[in-house]
């Protein structure tokens, strides 16, 4: 692995490592059973840097803001290092936002250059949300069909500079990335993240979860995700390791890329890890009942062994079937992005397969704690990781308070939005809005949320206000969303919902139209956006001089009513 | 070549048989997830299923934001 303590940049570092591992194979890169592409770190080098020249001869310089948009894959890659030796400032975007979010967001950025993939293009292309983003001056699509219009945009494989780019160097503390973590239809949240955030997280992370040159590490959650950006890009490729890319995500062809690929490690959301636990536990109960017997020993076996620290070579010798259905070479699952059930954990524990669970959020610079598996903890979230100081604030008596971070990997803000981060970070620290307590061996446990939103099994952050539009103009009085674990709190991470909470009009009921109507307007969210039930709420909801709803009240009013009772269903 | 009614039958009578749900009892413009209870992966299930029915490759991107039956023929008619 490369020195980063010595890099000012991720640029400077990227740069380095495309020389140092010149030789090893950074990329591969599948479409169901076809290998589409397999760089070395010298491919790598010499397919980014004429972008990145030419992206300098189009006026493209420090500081400029460029966004992708683009589903898993090299050019993801090759374009963010082409942004990052330009000096720019990366803005990762969601691909499965709507077209006119991403225009939302693409404004907020102020990005000047937008690179994305024809489908995406398409859709953003005929979107009337582009009128608003102006700012957008420079569009580059990857894979466009011969002999399209593409609506002013270049073709990304043609946009190419003939000489060598100039490197342009960053400081530690400059703005390397814009980060959303939420805020497509309120105030959106772009984390400001910092060189220094990214190379302090990627010191932290890999001296607990190694990687080195042969490492072969599936890349399946969304690269815009830090989760993904770090143990996905910036972190395989300091220390000289392979990513590999699926661009079918089915899981079958997810299933034959560990065998064929010899994967080390993967991330997952945990909605994909009990995915996972479900067929193979369908498939152990399969089995007849003799083998089963048998299977059933060895994993007791296994478990009895392992009980202090992970054993890869006894357990892929023990479970060698269940092993080899994986690659024979997995060490470990990272899981992210939300909470995941203590049961599933213990499950793949059992089978010698350890899943890296840990704790943290967007702001943070991704990871803040994560089982060190020394020894495996199925119960917790792990321990803080080097670097990163955390405290419970306002602890109750069981020691349950909201968690809080100090450290270098901590976001320098909220872009344009000095009130959020005041609000976020206090005296340097980070408040999560997370509630959690510290055991006795200094594991963090969480305990439920202080803030008002979801955050589901595929790790998609939801926040009311930003689903609220969807709402508008419903023959209410007034209406508000909320998570229901934010007025009714529950020391769980599990099974968030979002409620509509209602104050209709005087004489009017909770009808049939009205229910078909709120079902209506539910429907045009994405499926994960969706509230589940409604709340009726006969008074006037609090609210500010400037007429905005005091959620803190109102939720503190609604405490009063039977959870139970006082949500239907829709 | 199928007519998009022939496709959105056949999309329908799939979608049932894969969940094991009596023919008949989708329609055209069921919410699949609400419908059926489904996430997100079980939906990609089912798109192999339909891939290998239609003869035809359906990227992931071009079923993105989709949720109900009569669309997801639609995009499958494209690829007929």
């Amino acid at each position: 692995m490369l020195d980063l303590s010595k890099y000012q940049s991720i640029g400077a570092a990227l740069k380095d490592a495309l020389d140092h591992f010149a030789d090893e194979v950074c990329l591969i890169e599948a479409d169901r059973e076809r290998e589409k592409e397999r760089l070395t770190y010298r491919d790598f080098k010499e397919r980014a840097h004429p972008l990145a020249k030419a992206l300098q001869d189009g006026g493209f310089f420090a500081g400029d803001r460029a966004s992708i948009i683009m589903t898993n894959q090299s050019k993801w890659l090759i374009s963010a290092y082409a942004i990052f030796l330009a000096g720019g400032v990366l803005v990762p975007l969601d691909y499965k936002l709507t077209a006119e979010e991403q225009w939302q967001l693409l404004k907020h950025s102020n990005a000047s250059l937008l690179v994305t993939e024809y489908p995406i293009w398409r859709q953003l292309s005929a979107s009337a949300g582009r009128a608003v983003a102006t700012n957008v001056r420079s569009v580059l699509v990857t894979e466009a069909p011969t002999n399209t219009d593409l609506s002013g945009a270049q073709r990304w494989e043609e946009f190419r500079g003939a000489a060598e780019p100039v490197f342009v160097p960053r400081k530690r503390c400059d703005t390397a990335c814009i980060v959303y973590s939420s805020g497509t239809g309120g105030r959106p949240k772009g984390c400001m993240m910092t060189h220094e955030n990214y190379l302090e997280q990627c010191v932290a992370l890999t001296s607990i979860y190694p990687f080195w040159p042969g490492v072969r590490y599936l890349s399946i959650l969304p690269t815009n995700h830090a989760i993904d950006f770090m143990v996905g890009f910036f972190g395989p490729f300091t220390c000289g390791a392979t990513v590999v890319h699926l661009r079918t995500l089915r899981p079958e062809y997810v299933r034959e890329a560990f065998p064929k690929y010899k994967i080390t490690y993967v991330s997952l959301v945990p909605l994909v890890l009990k995915n996972l636990q479900k067929g193979l536990q369908a498939r152990f109960d399969a089995l007849p009942a003799g083998k089963r017997k048998v299977f059933n020993a060895l994993v007791r076996i296994n478990k009895a062994l392992t009980k202090g620290r992970p054993r890869p070579g006894i357990s892929r010798r023990l479970l060698k079937q269940v092993h080899e259905a994986f690659g024979g070479e997995l060490r470990t699952i990272i899981v992210g992005g939300a909470f995941t059930e203590p049961q599933t954990l213990q499950f793949f524990y059992d089978l010698g397969i350890p899943v890296a669970n840990g704790y943290g959020l967007t702001e943070a610079g991704t990871a803040i704690t994560v089982n060190d598996l020394k020894p495996f903890r199925a119960d917790t979230v792990g321990k803080p990781l080097p670097g990163m100081e955390v405290r419970i604030v306002n602890p109750a008596a069981d020691g349950v308070g909201e968690v809080s971070v100090r450290s270098k990997t901590v976001m320098a803000g909220y872009l344009d939005e000095p009130e959020l981060t005041a609000e976020a970070i206090v005296d340097g620290w980070l408040m999560t809005g997370d509630l959690g307590r510290f055991d006795d061996a200094g594991h963090l446990q969480l305990a439920g949320r202080k803030k008002n939103m979801i955050v589901t099994e595929e790790g998609k952050n939801i926040y009311p206000e930003d689903i609220e539009a969807v709402f508008e103009s419903l023959p209410v009085k007034e209406f508000c969303v909320f998570a229901a674990n934010y007025i009714w709190p529950k020391r769980s991470m599990t099974g968030e919902k979002l409620v509509l909470v209602l104050h209709l009009e005087a004489g009017h009921q909770y009808g049939e139209e009205l229910r078909r109507e709120i079902n209506a307007r539910n429907n045009r969210l994405l499926n994960y956006k969706r509230i589940h039930g409604v709340v009726l709420l006969d008074e006037d909801f609090p609210r500010t001089a400037s007429l905005k709803i005091k959620r803190n009240v109102l939720a503190e009013r609604l405490a009063k009513l039977d959870s139970g009772a006082a949500i239907l269903p829709l | 070549m199928r007519t998009l009614e022939q496709t959105t039958q056949e999309v329908l009578d799939l979608a049932a048989k894969h969940f094991q749900l009596p023919v008949g009892t989708l329609a055209p413009g069921d919410d699949f997830f609400k419908k059926l209870g489904i996430d997100s992966l079980q939906t990609l299930e089912m798109l192999s299923r339909l891939e290998n029915h239609f003869g035809i490759e359906l990227p992931d991107y071009e079923v993105q934001g989709v949720s109900d039956f009569k669309t997801l023929a639609e995009r499958i008619q494209s690829r007929l």
